[in-house]
Parts: structure tokens; C-alpha cells; sequence
């Protein structure tokens, strides 16, 4: 439980200094700090871990702040039933900011964001039923019973409580089944659609829960202050929680603890130090804080807690899994039925025609090859098979069923798992949880189980699948090994192991020699032998012939796009077009 | 509501509306170029009106100074950069020197006609001059080193200088507001609406910018140079178009806008030393509605929002921020709706 130690010193050293006889300013300050942290905290999965980012996270504290502010006071409702109502508010409008958005490219999230943030913060400050500028005051402290628990002190606890649980949930999260897709997001969606993952459901995924973690600091923040005001929710304090999280580590859940307890110490220190130096009251310290935010993205772009994370490497994944039971295996289609029937494929690119009308079927247990040279349309081919791309015209049917219109995750989802030309991995991931994220569809548990810790017999299982796929491709010594610190060879196998993970009737390799050794490429076309005697289909584009003429039981040649033949490695090879194709016509 | 006032308020928000036309031409030139979404564009327009502001009361802008401060970090960046790279102290002091010399003439020039209460437009140009060359400096210093970066971290250091530039701006200009004398006084009764000669130099301007932009991207070489880095970075360089140099040329073509933007808004309203934030802000609203990649898209986006905003302001004046910043989110629904699947980001 090496793991867990830091987390239980933080959990220790809270009532510690609860009791400790600090002064009461101090405990204030780092009740703020608490605070920030959390929406902080929000922003390390939203911008660090899923490649997305908000300006408006200030937003939601004051979603979360004003509603509760609003009801205790206008209804008399409890303050703990208020946190529902306001989580479910902000809740509401993450999920229409989000699904509005983040179906383009990243950068309108941001932006809506901030036109978002901007138009709410007028918004409170207009409305007479939240007392425009002035804001509400009168706030009951939180209590419990009799007790109470919403200052000093006791807050102090109960707001560090949170931010713990906060931070242990998010670290558990991460290490999961939908946190490995959630990780997946920041290197583009390509792999992850081909994985089966849905990337947008998790994108809005991610904002809702950034959204909620912010929602919860504004329902501390009210009863602390007992008054709420728009200054603490406008678009210059949304900016702050950005930064914070990036000086702290913005890819480090820790980092938010870090980086919100020294922005607010600078910026209580600069309020004061700025103004005497120039001799007039003013904010000032925003020229510091820019300038700091430009420095620390040029020369220390993982932030301050990436110096820390860095002397204390991450202990091994303990292996617990020996024991846990096998994946349910789908059925495959039986010896010699179609696996896939490719039917007059096209793809116009404007006035291009870069796949023209190319037809082959593959049956179960073949290994066909894809050939032809460079530019011939063959990784295209494979993209409009995999749902990568849209097709111009023609159909695609898979095991019997008509794949031509569906999305690449919904074709993976049937059993169909490709590697990529150009390796897509998650490099600060190990193998085999990189390997482990091609048995996605093959798990269920969702956030919330993985936040809780419930998930771990799928978990166990997952990881058991990825060990053996990849012991099966021979890559039995890596598992633990960071997958970007792997060669060029390796990583392609872990390309194939991963691919494997999803159980597929048809495997797609795209290029899967290249780079590889000569010992290397020999053990792969063992592989690729022994999964064709399991019965799996495989379809290969290669440049290495002596494998595809050695492994391939068909061979479709491309050229230009279109079909130059197909027929047997001993046909092709006599076929004087592709001759000419390859090396030229004699004259 | 009767046809007089609805013109009236038709013409006040076209007349804005062609200012956040330049910001907003100033945003998707500066985002097509170097993938840098400028927030400091409105910082740009506070910084233009506040220094003729100053020049009209005789006092050398604060700006002058906080220009020959960045030239000064520029050149010397220039200078350990280029000696790091080369090992060559004369190409790098060459090079340093070529950094400071421009700013500097201009911030001399400046400290030296300030105090001589030139003409309106003689102050004018100086102005624009001051505030362009901030510029390539901003560029040079904040975002040169960090071009291969992705735009979400260049959108980060995009705040960080916004930051830095409202606090400067507090620094340099003091909290308090002015307000420009208008360059020219005549009016012109138009049916139920008055013309003020303002209004036409800011149609006029407006115009005029937005045509020889056309122009210099569809006729120059230059122009082509920077469509061509819009489109592909390495594919330009390796044409020998030097990114560095474009990103230069693109900020200071933004900062060079904003300035006139500011002239064009200083006589219609008063300018504190934050106001270009939100100013700026609308044309961004503008450019979003163009998909950050159409100039015309943003021209007719920033009539619109004009126009909004002035109808706006007439029901219900409170909440005129509101109704305008809350218009992105219709707007982006329709765009994602058009577009129809997720583009993947590069």
C-alpha cells in the first residue's frame, strides 16, 4: 500500500493541525486554499489529463455559491439539501456548454467558456433577486446539529476532508477502465474511437465533473463567507484557477493542491508588497501572475509538482490478477465463412480518387496482404474499412452484417481491431495498460465505480487479458515499462497485443513489420501464423515481402487506387503488372 | 419601438459593429497564421486611445516607456538566442540590435514631439505607430520560443499576457478613464438619423482596412507568404518562408489594427485601461461566428453582434453583456451542427 502514503500523512496531518495553535488567519488562508483547490483539482482532469480547458470554472463556484445563497435564504431549506439543487444546476449547464461544444476542435471549448463566464458573471450582477453588485449576505454557517461546523477550525476539516476525498477519487479514476480512455483524449480521438471508446461522451464526461468539483467549492465558499458577491465568480478568478493548476502541475493531482496554496499566498503577499512599491492602489499583481504564467509554460511547462514527481518515480502495478477470471470471448465466424466483404469501395477526396472501386473478401482464418506501392491508396483502404473515413459509395459487410455507414467505434465494437501506420499510444502510460485499453469494450464499470474503488474484479480481469495478449506476442518482459520509453519495433507489437485485447474476428495491421529486426519480423510471422490457426482473419498492409509472400494466403494489389489484381503470392508474383507496378515497364 | 429609433440604433450598432469587424479580421488573421488565439487583441484598442489620450494632454505616453522596456527584454533575447544558436557574437548583436532599433526610434521620436502639441492627426499617427510596434515585441517575447506548442498552451500564454498587459496598462495609464475629441466635428442629417462625422471616418476606415488586407493577401507575395504558413508550417519553411518573421509580421498587422481601432472608438467613448478586454472580447464573438477562418464570416458575424448588442441595450440595457456573450452559444450549436462530426486536432 505504498501507493496510498501520501494520501494517508495528508489525511493524518488535517486534524493534526486542526488542533495545532496556529493563528486563526492561517487557518483561514488555508481554508481558501482548500477551497481553490478543489475547483483546481477539476481543471487537473479537464485541462492536464483530458487535453481540454475552461476559463469558466469560476462560473460554476458561483452557480454552485449562488444557489445555495439564494435558497437558504429566500426557502429556509437546509444547506445540505441546497448542494443537490446546485450540483444539478450546474450539472444542467455543463452538459449544454459541453455537448454544444466539444464536438469541434478544442479550442471552442475555451472560448465558449469564456463568453460563458463573462455573460453569467453580468447576469448575477444584474439580477435584483441576487442583489446585482451588492450580492446576498446573511448566510447561515453550515451545522450539524447543533454544532457548528461552517468556521475556524472545524471547516477547516471538513473543507480538507473533501478536497481529500476529491483528490483520492480523481487518483482512482485515473487508474480505471473509462480513466484510460479519459487519458486517451489529449493524443486526438483516432485510436480511441478505434478502441470502441466513445471520446465525446467522455469529453463532456470530464467537463460535467470538473463542473461539479467547482460546484461543491461554491457551496463551501457561500457558508464559509456567508455572503456572495459576482467578484469571486467572474471571468479574472476563472483565469486564476487556471492558473494555479498550471503553475502547480497541470498534469498532477496533487499539483492543484500546490499551486493553489502558493497563487494565494503571492497574491495576498503582491496585493499588498505591489502597491507600496508603485505608490498607488491598484491590481497590480495581474502583471506578476502573467508574466509567471508565461515563464512556467516555456521553461516548466509540467509545472512545479512535475520537479517533485519526478524524484519519486511510480511504484510498480502490483500483479493481483493471477486469479481473476477470463473475459467472456464472442463468437467468431466459422472456418471458410466470409469475414468481410469489401463491395466497390470508393473515396473522392475533391477531385482526387484516392480508393476507386477496389472489392476482396477475406474468410475466416485467411491472412490476406494488401499491397501495392507507395501513395497506392492502400492505408485509405484500410480507413474506409475501419470507419476511420467516410466512404464516396460502396459497402462494407462485416460478419454478415452491413458496417459501410457506422462509426470506427461502433465497427471495433463488432470485432474489428486495426493498428495505425504511424503508432498511437499513450506514452506515459505503461504497456500494459496501454495494451489493456483494447479490452475496453469488453468491461463496463463506469466513473463512479472506478471513483469508489468497486471496479477492481473488472479491473483484475482486464489486466489479466493485456498480460496475456501481451506474453503472447512475446513482449512478456515489457509489461511494466513506460510505452514511450519502448523502440520503434516493440511498440508496434504492442500496437498488435492491444488490438488483440478487443477479442476481434478481423485483425487489421497497418504496416505492422516496419522497423522491426530480421529475429523480430520472424517471430511476428509466427504470430500472425499461430493467430490464424485460432481461427482469426487478418488483413495486412506490409512493404516487406518476404513476410506477406510467406504469410499471406491472398494478396489484393493496389496501384493508383485502384485494383491492379489479386490472386495467390505465387500468382501475384508471377502477374508481369504488378512487375511493372513495382519496378517499371522494360522497354 | 417606431422606425426612427429602431435606425437609430440600427446605425449605432453597425458603427460598432465595424469596429469588432477589424478586431475580428485581426483574430482569425492572427489564429489562421500562428494557431494564437489573441485575447490581448482588445488591450491593443485600450492602449491606442489612451496614448493620443496622453499625447493630447501634452504628456509623453506611459506606453513609450513600457515599449522601450520590451524592446529592450526583446533584443536581448534576440541576442542570447541567436549566440546560443550560432556562436556567432557579431550575427547575434546584428540581429539584437536589428530587435531595438525600430521601437527605439519611434519611443524617441515620441518622447521628443509629446511635449509639442502637434495636430490631432500628427498625434494620431504617432499613436499608431507606438501601439504597432508592440506588436512583433509581444510576439518576439511571449510566443516565438513556444510556436510548435499546441494552441491550447498558446491560448494559456494568451491569457497570461493579457494579464500582464491590463496591469501595465493600470500602470502606464492610471484608472482613470478618457475620453478622445472626435477627429471630425460635422454632422449630416440623414432622414430620421444623424451622420456624425466620426461615423464616416469609422465606416471609411473600416472599409478601407478591410480592403487592403484583401489585397495584400490575394496580391502580394508577402500576403501568399503568410496564407502559405496558415496552411502549412513546415511546408512554408521549407519554401523558406521563416515562421518567426510571419508570426512578427501577423502581430504587428493585429496590433497595427487594434490601434486604429482604438482611434476609431475614442471619440465615442470613454476608455479605461481595461476596456479593451471586452471590446476585444465582441470581436472574438465575431470571428467565432466565421469558425475563426473566414474573413468575410467575420465582417458579417461582427455587423451582427453589433447589432445585437444595440437593440440589446435599448430592451434591456442591464443585460446587454449578457444577451451578446450568451449569443456564442447558439452560434457554436449551429456551427457544430453544420459541421457535423468531431475535426481532429492537429
Amino acid at each position: 500500500m505504498k501507493k496510498n502514503l501520501p494520501i494517508l500523512l495528508l489525511a493524518l496531518a488535517v486534524p493534526v493541525i486542526a488542533l495545532l495553535p496556529l493563528p486563526d488567519f492561517w487557518i483561514a488562508q488555508l481554508n481558501y486554499i482548500g477551497l481553490y483547490a478543489l475547483v483546481s483539482l477539476g481543471l487537473v482532469l479537464l485541462t492536464g489529463i483530458g487535453g481540454l480547458t475552461s476559463f469558466g470554472q469560476a462560473a460554476f463556484v458561483g452557480i454552485g455559491a449562488y444557489t445555495t445563497a439564494w435558497l437558504t435564504l429566500n426557502t429556509g431549506m437546509s444547506p445540505w439539501l441546497t448542494l443537490f439543487v446546485g450540483l444539478a444546476f450546474t450539472a444542467i449547464s455543463a452538459v449544454i456548454v459541453g455537448i454544444i461544444t466539444l464536438r469541434m476542435s478544442g479550442h471552442y471549448l475555451p472560448l465558449a467558456t469564456i463568453a460563458w463566464g463573462l455573460s453569467l458573471y453580468y447576469l448575477m450582477g444584474n439580477l435584483d433577486a441576487l442583489g446585482k453588485y451588492d450580492g446576498l449576505l446573511g448566510l447561515k454557517s453550515l451545522s450539524m446539529g447543533a454544532i457548528d461546523i461552517g468556521q475556524g477550525r472545524l471547516f477547516f476539516v471538513l473543507c480538507w476532508a473533501i478536497l481529500l476525498a476529491g483528490a483520492v477519487a480523481l487518483t482512482h479514476l485515473l487508474d480505471s477502465r473509462p480513466g484510460r480512455a479519459i487519458r486517451s483524449l489529449k493524443g486526438g480521438t483516432q485510436m480511441a474511437e478505434a478502441m470502441g471508446i466513445s471520446t465525446f461522451r467522455y469529453k463532456v464526461t470530464i467537463f460535467l465533473i470538473a463542473a461539479l468539483f467547482a460546484s461543491v467549492a461554491g457551496w463551501l465558499l457561500a457558508h464559509f463567507q456567508r455572503t456572495v458577491n459576482p467578484s469571486a465568480f467572474g471571468l479574472k478568478m476563472g483565469i486564476e484557477y487556471l492558473f494555479m493548476t498550471v503553475v502547480g502541475g497541470v498534469g498532477y493531482v496533487w499539483g492543484a493542491i500546490v499551486g493553489a496554496g502558493l497563487v494565494k499566498l503571492l497574491d495576498d503577499w503582491l496585493q499588498v508588497a505591489l502597491p507600496a512599491l508603485i505608490g498607488t492602489s491598484g491590481s497590480y499583481e495581474v502583471i506578476i501572475f502573467g508574466v509567471v504564467l508565461v515563464l512556467v509554460l516555456k521553461y516548466l511547462p509540467d509545472g512545479l509538482w512535475s520537479v517533485v514527481a519526478r524524484k519519486f518515480p511510480k511504484p510498480q502495478r502490483p500483479v493481483n490478477w493471477q486469479n481473476a477470471a477470463d473475459l467472456p470471448v464472442r463468437n467468431k465466424p466459422a472456418m471458410g465463412q466470409n469475414v468481410l466483404v469489401v463491395d466497390k469501395i470508393r473515396k473522392q477526396f475533391g477531385g482526387l480518387t484516392a480508393v476507386n472501386d477496389i472489392s476482396f473478401d477475406i474468410a475466416a482464418g485467411q491472412i490476406v496482404g494488401l499491397i501495392g506501392p507507395n501513395g497506392a491508396g492502400k492505408s485509405t483502404t484500410f480507413n474506409l474499412i475501419t470507419g476511420v473515413l467516410s466512404k464516396t459509395s460502396g459497402r462494407v459487410t462485416f460478419c454478415g452484417e452491413d458496417v459501410s455507414s457506422l462509426p470506427s467505434r461502433e465497427i471495433s465494437r463488432k470485432g474489428m481491431a486495426r493498428t495505425f501506420q504511424h503508432v498511437k499510444m499513450i506514452a506515459d502510460m505503461t504497456v500494459l495498460e496501454n495494451v489493456a485499453m483494447g479490452a475496453y469494450t469488453r468491461g463496463s464499470s463506469g466513473v463512479i465505480s472506478a471513483m469508489l474503488r468497486t471496479n477492481q474484479v473488472e479491473e483484475q480481469r482486464l489486466m489479466k487479458e493485456a498480460q496475456r495478449q501481451l506474453e503472447r506476442i512475446g513482449m512478456g518482459a515489457y509489461l511494466h515499462e513506460q510505452a514511450g520509453n519502448l523502440a520503434m519495433g516493440p511498440q508496434r507489437l504492442m500496437e498488435i497485443a492491444r488490438a488483440l485485447c478487443c477479442d476481434p474476428a478481423l485483425l487489421l495491421l497497418d504496416e505492422p513489420a516496419a522497423g522491426l529486426r530480421h529475429k523480430e519480423k520472424q517471430a511476428l510471422a509466427a504470430v500472425l501464423r499461430q493467430l490464424q490457426s485460432e481461427g482469426m482473419s487478418i488483413l495486412l498492409v506490409e512493404h516487406d515481402m518476404d513476410l506477406v509472400m510467406d504469410v499471406c494466403d491472398q494478396l489484393v494489389v493496389m496501384e493508383f487506387g485502384t485494383l491492379l489484381t489479386r490472386g495467390t503470392p505465387a500468382e501475384v508474383q508471377a502477374n508481369p503488372a504488378v512487375r511493372a507496378a513495382y519496378l517499371g515497364t522494360e522497354h | 419601438m417606431d422606425f426612427s429609433i429602431a435606425s437609430i440604433l440600427l446605425l449605432d450598432g453597425v458603427t460598432n459593429g465595424a469596429v469588432y469587424a477589424l478586431l475580428g479580421l485581426a483574430t482569425v488573421l492572427v489564429f489562421t497564421v500562428t494557431r494564437v488565439i489573441f485575447i490581448p487583441q482588445g488591450e491593443f484598442v485600450a492602449y491606442g486611445a489612451l496614448t493620443l489620450a496622453m499625447m493630447q494632454t501634452g504628456k509623453t505616453p506611459g506606453t513609450v516607456w513600457l515599449l522601450l522596456c520590451l524592446a529592450v527584454v526583446a533584443s536581448l533575447m534576440e541576442l542570447v538566442e541567436r549566440w546560443q544558436h550560432h556562436g556567432n557574437a557579431v550575427r547575434a548583436l546584428k540581429s539584437a540590435f536589428k530587435t531595438l532599433v525600430f521601437p527605439a526610434l519611434i519611443a524617441l521620436v515620441s518622447i521628443w514631439a509629446a511635449p509639442q502639441q502637434f495636430a490631432l492627426w500628427v498625434q494620431a499617427a504617432l499613436s499608431v505607430a507606438i501601439v504597432a510596434a508592440f506588436g512583433p515585441l509581444v510576439y518576439r517575447v511571449a510566443y516565438q520560443s513556444l510556436e510548435a506548442a499546441t494552441p491550447l498552451v498558446l491560448l494559456i500564454v494568451s491569457v497570461g499576457v493579457h494579464f500582464a498587459m491590463t496591469g501595465l496598462g493600470l500602470l502606464f495609464f492610471g484608472a482613470e478613464g478618457f475620453r478622445n475629441p472626435a477627429f471630425w466635428d460635422e454632422r449630416f442629417p440623414l432622414g430620421p438619423v444623424t451622420l456624425s462625422g466620426q461615423t464616416v471616418i469609422i465606416f471609411g476606415v473600416s472599409l478601407a482596412l478591410i480592403v487592403l488586407l484583401w489585397l495584400y493577401f490575394e496580391k502580394s507575395l508577402r500576403g501568399k507568404a503568410l496564407r502559405a504558413t496558415a496552411v502549412n508550417r513546415t511546408g512554408a519553411r521549407l519554401m523558406g518562408i521563416s515562421t518567426h518573421a510571419s508570426g512578427q509580421l501577423t502581430f504587428l498587422m493585429a496590433a497595427l489594427i487594434g490601434a486604429l481601432s482604438g482611434l476609431l472608438i475614442g471619440p465615442t467613448t470613454t476608455v479605461f485601461y481595461d476596456s479593451g478586454f471586452l471590446i476585444g472580447l465582441k470581436g472574438f464573438v465575431a470571428a467565432v461566428v466565421a469558425g475563426l477562418s473566414s474573413y468575410p464570416g467575420a465582417l458579417v458575424g461582427a455587423l451582427f453582434v453589433g447589432i445585437v448588442e444595440a437593440f440589446g441595450a435599448f430592451w434591456a440595457s442591464a443585460f446587454k453583456e449578457v444577451i451578446v456573450f450568451t449569443l456564442i452559444l447558439p452560434i457554436l450549436l449551429v456551427r457544430s451542427l453544420r459541421s457535423g462530426h468531431s475535426d481532429e486536432e492537429h
